[in-house]
């Protein structure tokens, strides 16, 4: 086994063992972004002398004291982070030309947190501009490309730290979900994406695309490296004010508990005509070891999904078109000729919902739709204690396939999009390939059932590494 | 897609040149037509939430439930003007420089 390919979990017991040093950890990773990345474009960015630097100078911690690497918990550990992460002193993009030489000044709360939590960042990862996409396509840098075949979409927005993940670029990688901006490319990756409550993870310091949306959460090799890192991101931060003061639990605790008695909800609107038989009957499988893991399955109804995407493509575009009005050239980047297509038909739609005598009849009508998709899962949780869904309708589709249609693209997230508007944690986890490409499940809980959503996976996630 | 496109909402080009000025965005003629096209669709697919009555249903803003958060009213460390100005394209002393706005 190379060290690209270890989990946290193993780097660290290596670590502790002295079977390498951090050093090797990261040069095995840089490798890996060498020889693959000229290929599949998932960084923007890559931080490698900072890097080495860096490991160098874990390494002689360790020789100092070897208690470091059990009390930190991402100690030496190379992470990826999306370019839409604000890091001091290293160029972030949002994969748009605006912010082309974009230099940040400061480190948003999550990066802060990885960084004295020991972590190493590694690059800056590839992404739709302002993370607007399904796809990756729509990035200023060029698309990224899916690993399992690069005739393909690794999906987006966050494709780069999906992909980052996949091919061992980095162990792990941060994303923003506002749609299914991690989920879809998790599943696109055979990865786990974790995206988190809305308001359990600071959005301070990430460029904000919808704010009443944006999850900020990250991709990992396992379930157990998911919950390591929430355990290091979560919690109330002053400098957001969504972030709520509950108490953080600890993710790792509960992990390996049996699922019996948990009540697993499938919805019936998540099996629709136009999904891919191959992804049913996988999805329909999942389904199949959580029962016999000791979970009971029961069918719920969530009526209002078919409105999902039409509430969020007013809601979204309408945050957006205001979070983007900041950029204007004069305090930092480029001026707004250099928006890209899709920024400009957010931009637009947003603008033209939020205008005067428009308001009412769509933004108003979308927000109280909003409330109709939260009363759905309202209603359900009270029946069941998590439900699980299917990721993506269909399996990674084609470069260009849907780029000449954004309507069509948008309909990538019909899945993905109802967690957003009801706030809900859903964790993405690989279930197996159909014709070599992942695919992937996602497990939702109500507002702050992290701990719950990583039990379920983890579950899952063993029944299938005993399979194999 | 042909019938839909028959009872598109069909914004029209004046119509997008009206909001691509509102949000200071500079479009080509043939952008115009493209972003009417596109934009049309897209508000035609969002016409389905009109199947729904929701008269008395109460708007969702926010997910949080949280109101009013407050905070001490301290100064702390915030960033050195040369900091905020480390990337301005014009600056001079500690001010951002921009284009003349206001008219004699």
């Amino acid at each position: 086994m190379k060290l690209y390919q270890l989990t946290i979990n193993q780097a660290k017991e290596g670590l502790k063992k002295k079977e390498f040093s951090v050093k090797e950890l990261v040069e095995s990773c840089l490798e890996q972004i060498k020889k693959l990345n000229p290929k599949l474009n998932a960084f923007i960015t890559v931080c490698e002398e900072e890097a080495f630097r860096q490991a160098e100078e874990a390494d002689k911690r360790i020789r100092n004291s070897q208690s470091v690497i059990r009390n930190l918990p991402l100690f030496g550990i190379p992470i990826a982070v999306k370019d839409l992460f604000c890091t001091q002193g290293i160029r972030t993009t949002a994969a748009s030309k605006v912010l082309e030489n974009y230099i940040s000044v400061y480190d948003a709360t999550v990066i802060r947190k990885l960084k004295e939590a020991g972590a190493i960042i590694i690059g800056k990862t590839n992404c739709d501009a302002w993370a607007h996409g399904s796809s990756g396509e729509n990035s200023d840098f060029g698309p990224t490309k899916n690993p399992f075949d690069e005739t393909r979409v690794p999906g987006g927005s966050s494709s780069g730290s999906a992909v980052a993940v996949a091919t061992g670029m980095s162990l792990a990688a941060t994303g923003t979900d506002t749609g299914g901006s991690i989920r879809l490319p998790a599943a696109f990756c055979g990865v786990v994406g974790l995206k988190p409550t809305y308001g359990r993870v600071s959005r301070f310091g990430i460029i904000a695309m919808a704010s009443s949306l944006d999850s900020i959460g990250h991709f990992t090799k396992s379930v157990e490296d998911s919950a390591l890192i929430l355990n290091v991101t979560a919690g109330k931060d002053p400098y957001d004010a969504t972030t709520p003061p509950f108490k953080v639990p600890n993710y790792l605790k509960n992990l390996k508990k049996e699922l019996k008695e948990i009540k697993v909800g499938v919805p019936k609107e998540y099996f629709i005509k136009g999904m891919a038989e191959e992804i049913e009957q996988q999805t329909l499988l999942a389904i199949k070891k959580l029962e016999r893991l000791g979970a009971k399955i029961v069918d719920i109804s969530l009526p209002h999904t078919k409105y999902a995407v039409a509430t969020y493509y007013i809601i979204q575009p309408a945050e957006v078109s205001s979070n983007l009005a900041r950029y204007d050239g004069i305090r930092y980047g480029f001026g707004r000729e250099k928006f890209g297509d899709e920024a400009k038909r957010r931009i637009m739609l947003g603008t033209y919902t939020l205008s005067a005598g428009y308001y009412e009849a769509y933004y108003l009508k979308a927000m109280r739709v909003r409330t109709l998709i939260r009363k759905d899962f309202v209603g359900a949780f009270e029946k069941v204690q998590a439900i699980v869904a299917p990721v993506s309708p269909t399996l990674p589709f084609k470069l260009g396939e849907k780029t000449q249609d954004p309507l069509k693209m948008y309909l990538s997230d019909i899945f993905t999009i109802p967690a957003n508007l009801a706030g809900l944690p859903a964790l993405s986890l690989p279930i197996g390939f159909v014709n070599n490409l992942p695919v992937g499940i996602q497990i939702l809980g109500p507002q702050f059932s992290e701990e719950l959503l990583f039990r379920i996976g983890y579950a899952l996630e063993q029944e299938e590494k005993n399979e194999k | 897609m042909s019938n839909i496109k028959c009872q598109m909402s069909n914004l029209s080009r004046e119509e997008v040149r009206h909001i691509a000025k509102l949000a200071r965005l500079k479009l080509t003629e043939e952008e115009v037509e493209k972003f009417q096209q596109q934009l049309s669709e897209v508000l035609d697919y969002i016409e389905v939430l009109n199947e729904l009555e929701t008269k008395d249903i109460e708007p969702t803003a926010q997910v949080t439930g949280l109101e009013n958060v407050f905070r001490e009213d301290e100064v702390t460390p915030s960033l050195e003007p040369r900091q905020a100005l480390s990337c301005a394209p014009a600056k001079g002393g500690n001010f951002f420089k921009t284009g003349v706005v206001l008219e004699k």
